[in-house]
């Protein structure tokens, strides 16, 4: 009798273990893993005019305000914005910043990146570069999709920080 | 006179009207400041738009013009150049958003001019581009 409570015991332990061994989640349970659905008018028309709108938690505050400083050469283009709506864009990326701890994702982004660097093109990233060994240089050039630039090509939720595995589609062409 | 002479003298009036800009408040706008800068303005000219947006020019990423990105024809959806990203068409005949907010089209001015010209574009480039636009049908 004692030695099946003892054998119940043991086995209830290891049940229960193995869940808290096998989460990666440990001390933030309530930190969601995809990056929250975020909007602001502001950021979707300025930034998504010439681009997709790069979701917030993909890069941290001192990367946004990096970019945000230099709008004049943006990557080689003039990308300049007047001064209030420079602001209001700049605070929206900074409340949301992968640095702002809002889900694993953007977590594991800012793991990725060195203490002293400050990157301003996401697809330069460890993180970016490990999640994306797979696609091969020809499969990047479709016309559907063109560069690493283009998100939403085969993350169709890029924008409200879905970039989960199960809704990636890559177009064939 | 003659009937059909009436209707043509109209037509072209109506065509100079359009031209003059009263379709567009931003290319009123800009004609409105082209007189200020010159008593003597005598209007846009589509004619001048139309060949300054073709008109290719050294860029540090090679030569460029209007229609890199806005493609030969800006009845149809032009193709950010470094993006791909789609392009909305813009002649207002197919948009009629185009050109009816003085500080989009500044904003895009102001930086497409200094991309592509290396320097900001002058109100009768700015007049000229428009009334092109605006002329087709």
């Amino acid at each position: 009798m004692w030695k099946n409570f003892l054998r119940i015991a043991v086995l209830a332990v290891s049940v229960g273990t193995t869940g808290w061994l096998l989460a990666d989640d440990h001390g933030n349970r309530t930190i969601q893993k995809s990056m929250p659905s975020l909007d602001n008018p502001l950021w979707r028309a300025e930034c998504g005019s010439c681009h997709g709108a790069y979701h917030p938690g993909l890069l941290p505050e001192r990367s946004w305000r990096a970019l945000m400083g230099k709008l004049d050469d943006h990557f080689g283009e003039n990308a300049a914005l007047d001064a209030a709506t420079q602001r209001t864009i700049t605070d929206f990326l900074v409340a949301h910043a992968a640095d702002r701890g809002e889900s694993r994702r953007s977590a594991k982004i800012t793991q990725s990146i060195a203490n002293g660097e400050t990157p301003t093109r996401i697809s330069t990233l460890n993180w970016f570069v490990r999640k994306h060994h797979e696609v091969s240089p020809a499969t990047w050039k479709r016309p559907a999709i063109g560069s690493a630039a283009n998100c939403t090509a085969c993350h169709p939720g890029a924008e409200k920080g879905d970039f989960s595995e199960r809704a990636i589609r890559i177009p064939r062409a | 006179m003659n009937k059909p002479r009436l209707c043509l003298i109209a037509l072209l009036l109506t065509a100079g009207a359009a031209q003059a800009g009263e379709a567009s408040p931003v290319l009123a706008h800009y004609a409105a400041a082209a007189r200020q800068q010159d008593a003597g303005f005598s209007g846009f000219s589509s004619l001048r738009g139309a060949a300054f947006y073709r008109a290719e020019h050294l860029t540090p990423r090679g030569a460029a013009s209007c229609s890199t990105c806005h493609g030969d024809d800006p009845r149809a959806a032009g193709k950010a150049r470094t993006t791909g990203k789609l392009i909305e068409p813009l002649a207002p005949a197919v948009n009629p958003q185009r050109f009816t907010d003085l500080a989009k089209a500044e904003k895009w001015f102001g930086r497409n001019c200094r991309d592509v010209l290396q320097r900001e574009c002058s109100t009768g480039e700015k007049g000229d581009f428009i009334a092109w636009l605006a002329s087709l049908k």
